[in-house]
C-alpha cells in the first residue's frame, strides 16, 4: 500500500536551534501513527510543517502520492494542536460552524455534520452554550469533534487525552479506532507511552530534532528486549543463579531472570524442570515503551536542549 | 477570499451584537443632542428670573438701563439691604455716590448666588446705561441714541475667501476651527479604542489558545487582516449610526422647539437673516442663535470634509491598527506587557493630537505642513487644516501626497506587522521587545 505521507529529509532550523534536523519516515494509509519524544525535541515544529502552518528549509513532503500544497491540501487535513482552544464568549454551536466553514465546508454541510457528532458523542444540548461554561474535558470533546468534522484523511492529535477523564478518554480512543477503521490516518503525537502501547501500530522517536527510532511496536520491544524471563512458581527460594540465568529480582511468586549468553529460553526450563521445581508459569518480559523511550533518550544526552549557535 | 470574509464576519457580528456597542451607539448621539437642545431650551425660557432693586439716589442710571425678560431692574422707594427680599426683590445694587472719569464699585447683594454669565450682562447693562447717560449729557438726544444702538447690532463680520474671478465663499475661521479639532479629536479617540481593540482581539485569540487551530486552516496573514477589516468596518458602522442618528435627532428637536421659536427660526431662513427692523426685534435671542448656528454650518464644505474624514479615519486606523495587532500577537497572558510594548504606538498618537491643537488655530506653519504629510501624524493633523478648505488652505497636491503617503504607510505597516504576526501568535512564553520584533520583522521567517 503507498503510504499516505511521506516526510523526506525535512529540515528546519531557527536562529538558535536545530528544530527538525533532517527527518524522514513514511505512514501508511489507515494506521494510527505514534510521534513520540520529549519535551523540545521538535514534534511540533514537525507537525506545523506536516501541517502547512511552517515551510520546511529543506526536503519535501508527499501527501497522498503528491508534493504538499497547503493552501489546497488543508481541508485533508484536521489538526487539533497542543495549544489549543476556544474563543470563551462564542456559542459552541456557533463556533464549530465558523471552524467547519474555515475548513472549506460550506454551512449545510457542517451545520449536518456538526449535528451528526454532537448526537453521537452526547453533546446535543451543548449548542447554544459558550465555551466558558464547559470543563477542560467537555472543551476537550469539543476539540476533538472540530477537528474530525470535515473528514480529513489525516488526523494529527497533539496531546489528545491531556485533561481527559478515564470515562471520556476512552471515549475518544475509541472514536480513534473507528476514524482508523474508516480508512484516515492518525497521527498521534504524545509522550505518554502507555497510550502508544495500547493505540499505535507504528511509532516514531524523535530527540534533539533527529529520529531516533522507527517501527511497529512489536519490532521495537523485539529489538530492545534484553532476554529477561518471569518464572512464577511456590517454591521461590529454591531458584537460584547458575551458568545459564542470573536473577534479577524476586517479587512475591514471581523470579525473573536474565538468560546468559550462549543460552536460550528453553534450556531455562530444561534446568528449572531438572531441578524439579513447579512452575506455574514462564513469559518472556518484553520492555515496555515508556523504558525504551527513557533508555534512548538519555543515551542521546541532553534531555532538555541546549541552545547552539550557528 | 472566502475564508477571509468568514472571519471578518466573524468579528464584525460579535462585536456589533455586543450590548456595549448598541449602547455607546445610541447613547452617544442622544447625550449629545440632549446636551445641545438642553442648554438651547433653558437658555431661550430663561427659568431665571432676576427682579433687582436698585438704590440710585442720583437718578443716573433710571432713564437709561434696559430691562430684559430675565433681569428687571426696579427704582423702588424706602429700600435696603434688610427688607428687599421680604419685599419680594431678589437682589439689591447700590449705586456709589458718581463722580466723572472715575472706576466705582457698585454693590450687588442677593440671597441666591449669581452665575458668571448673569454677573456680566449685569455689569455691562450698567455700564450701557451710564454710557448712554454721558452722551446724554453730553448733548445726543435719545432718540439718535436708540437708532445707533439698533443700527449697530446689525453690524457682523462676514470674511469671504477670493477664489479668482467674481467667485467668492463665505468663510468662517470660528466654524473650520470646530471642525478640525473635532474631527482631530474624533480620530484621535478611534484610533486609540480601535486600535486597541484589535490589540485585544488579538491577544484573545493567543491566550484562548484558538490561533493555531485557526492557523492550520488559513494564512496568519489572513487572520490578521480578516481581524482589521473587521474591526474597520465596527467602526464606520458606529460613525454611520451616530451621523444618522444625531441628524434625525436634531430635527426631531427642532420638532419639540416651542412653535413661535420655530416660527422665528424659519422666517430668518426665508429673509436670509435680515429682518425688517419691527421683525428684528421680534426674532428673539435664542431664534438669532439657532438661525446663525444653521447658517454658520452651512458654509462649511461638508461632502469634502466628510469623504476626507472617512479616508483618514480608514488610512490612520489601518495604519496603526496593524501595529497594534503586531503587540497583540506578542504579548504572553501578562496585561503589563501589553502596556509597555503599547507605548510607541500611543505615543505618536498622543503627539499628533497635539499637534492638532495647535493646528486648528494656524493651518499653514510648517509644522502643520510637516505633520500632514507623515502618516503617523496626517490622520489627526490633515483634517484640521482640510476644514480650513481645499485648495484655499490646503492645495491639491499637497492633500494627494498626504493621501498617498498614509496608503504607503499602511501597506509597509501591514507588511511589517505581518510578518511579526506570524511569528509571535506561535509563539508562548517568551517574553518579546521591540527590538526582537524588528529582528523577526526583516528576517526569514518559515
Amino acid at each position: 500500500m503507498d503510504p499516505i505521507l511521506s516526510l523526506q529529509g525535512l529540515k528546519k532550523y531557527y536562529a538558535t536551534q536545530k528544530a527538525v534536523d533532517d527527518i524522514s519516515f513514511d505512514i501508511q494509509k489507515g494506521s494510527i501513527f505514534g510521534l513520540l519524544g520529549p519535551n523540545g525535541a521538535g514534534k511540533t515544529t514537525l507537525l506545523r510543517m506536516i501541517t502547512g502552518i511552517f515551510y520546511p528549509d529543506e526536503g519535501n513532503i508527499i501527501l497522498d502520492g503528491k508534493a504538499f500544497n497547503p493552501t489546497e491540501d488543508i481541508a485533508k487535513i484536521g489538526y487539533m494542536p497542543e495549544e489549543r482552544g476556544m474563543y470563551k464568549k462564542m456559542k459552541i454551536g456557533e463556533q464549530a460552524l465558523y471552524l467547519a466553514q474555515l475548513k472549506g465546508l460550506s454551512k449545510a454541510e457542517a451545520t449536518e455534520k456538526i449535528k451528526y457528532w454532537f448526537r453521537k458523542l452526547e453533546m446535543e444540548t451543548w449548542w447554544n452554550k459558550k465555551v466558558e461554561d464547559l470543563s477542560k474535558g467537555m472543551s476537550q470533546k469539543l476539540q476533538f469533534v472540530i477537528t474530525v468534522l470535515h473528514e480529513p484523511k489525516l488526523i494529527i492529535l497533539d496531546e489528545p487525552f491531556s485533561g481527559l477523564d478515564p470515562v471520556n478518554a476512552n471515549l475518544i480512543k475509541d472514536e480513534i479506532f473507528g476514524l482508523a477503521k474508516n480508512g484516515s490516518t492518525i497521527i498521534f503525537s504524545t509522550h505518554r507511552m502507555e497510550q502508544v502501547e495500547e493505540i499505535c501500530d507504528h511509532i516514531v522517536l524523535v530527540n534533539l530534532g533527529k529520529k531516533i527510532l522507527d517501527g511497529t511496536v512489536q519490532e521495537i520491544k523485539q529489538q530492545f528486549k534484553e532476554n529477561i524471563f518471569s518464572i512464577e512458581t511456590d517454591q521461590i527460594d529454591s531458584i537460584t543463579d547458575n551458568p545459564i540465568f542470573s536473577i534479577i529480582k524476586k517479587e512475591g511468586q514471581k523470579v525473573f531472570v536474565k538468560i546468559n549468553d550462549g543460552n536460550n529460553s528453553n534450556q531455562v526450563l530444561g534446568h528449572l524442570i531438572h531441578n524439579n521445581n513447579r512452575i506455574i508459569a514462564y513469559n518472556e518480559v518484553l520492555p515496555s515503551l515508556n523504558d525504551i523511550f527513557i533508555k534512548l533518550v538519555e543515551t542521546t544526552h541532553a534531555t532538555t536542549r541546549a541552545f547552539q549557535n550557528l | 477570499m472566502h475564508k477571509i470574509w468568514l472571519i471578518i464576519q466573524r468579528e464584525y457580528t460579535t462585536r456589533v451584537s455586543n450590548k456595549r456597542f448598541l449602547l455607546i451607539t445610541f447613547l452617544m448621539p442622544l447625550l449629545m443632542v440632549g446636551f445641545l437642545f438642553g442648554s438651547a431650551y433653558l437658555s431661550s425660557t430663561g427659568t431665571e428670573h432676576r427682579k433687582i432693586a436698585v438704590v440710585d439716589p442720583n437718578g443716573f442710571i433710571k432713564t437709561s438701563i434696559k430691562n430684559t425678560n430675565q433681569i428687571e431692574f426696579l427704582f423702588p422707594e424706602n429700600i435696603d439691604t434688610n427688607n428687599y427680599s421680604q419685599k419680594g426683590f431678589t437682589d439689591i445694587l447700590i449705586l456709589p455716590h458718581f463722580e466723572k472719569n472715575s472706576k466705582a464699585d457698585y454693590i450687588l447683594r442677593s440671597k441666591k448666588s449669581m452665575g458668571l454669565m448673569l454677573q456680566n450682562s449685569i455689569s455691562e447693562k450698567i455700564n450701557a446705561a451710564i454710557e448712554d447717560q454721558m452722551l446724554q449729557e453730553a448733548g445726543i438726544h435719545q432718540n439718535v441714541l436708540d437708532s445707533i444702538h439698533k443700527a449697530s447690532q446689525f453690524a457682523e463680520l462676514k470674511a469671504y475667501e477670493d477664489k479668482g474671478g467674481n467667485v467668492s465663499k463665505e468663510s468662517n475661521a470660528g466654524l473650520a476651527m470646530g471642525i478640525g479639532y473635532a474631527s482631530g479629536f474624533l480620530i484621535y479617540l478611534t484610533l486609540l479604542i480601535y486600535g486597541t481593540m484589535v490589540m485585544r482581539g488579538v491577544m484573545e485569540e493567543k491566550t484562548n489558545r484558538i490561533a493555531e487551530v485557526i492557523i492550520s486552516s488559513v494564512k496568519p496573514f489572513e487572520l490578521m487582516s480578516g481581524k482589521i477589516i473587521g474591526i474597520g468596518a465596527v467602526g464606520l458602522t458606529q460613525f454611520a449610526m451616530w451621523i444618522i442618528l444625531i441628524t434625525g435627532l436634531t430635527s426631531v428637536g427642532m420638532g419639540l422647539l416651542p412653535a413661535d421659536l420655530q416660527h422665528q427660526v424659519s422666517s430668518l431662513q426665508q429673509s436670509n437673516g435680515q429682518m425688517a427692523g419691527a421683525g428684528m426685534a421680534q426674532a428673539s435671542e435664542s431664534a438669532m442663535r439657532i438661525y446663525n448656528m444653521q447658517h454658520t454650518i452651512a458654509t462649511a464644505n461638508w461632502p469634502l470634509i466628510l469623504s476626507c474624514f472617512i479616508f483618514y479615519f480608514l488610512g490612520g486606523y489601518l495604519f496603526y491598527s496593524a501595529l497594534f495587532a503586531a503587540v497583540g500577537s506578542v504579548v504572553n497572558e501578562d496585561p503589563q506587557d501589553a502596556q509597555s510594548l503599547m507605548f510607541p504606538i500611543t505615543m505618536p498618537i498622543i503627539f499628533s493630537y497635539i499637534i492638532t491643537n495647535m493646528v486648528t488655530q494656524n493651518p499653514n506653519t510648517p509644522l502643520a505642513f510637516w505633520a500632514s504629510m507623515i502618516p503617523f501624524s496626517s490622520p489627526l493633523v490633515m483634517m484640521a487644516r482640510v476644514a480650513y478648505g481645499v485648495p484655499s488652505a490646503v492645495s491639491y497636491w499637497e492633500l494627494a501626497l498626504s493621501m498617498s503617503l498614509l496608503i504607503g504607510g499602511f501597506l509597509f505597516t501591514t507588511w511589517l506587522s505581518g510578518k511579526i504576526y506570524r511569528t509571535g501568535i506561535l509563539m508562548y512564553g517568551k517574553k518579546v521587545n521591540w527590538k526582537t520584533m524588528i529582528k523577526w520583522a526583516f528576517t526569514k521567517q518559515s
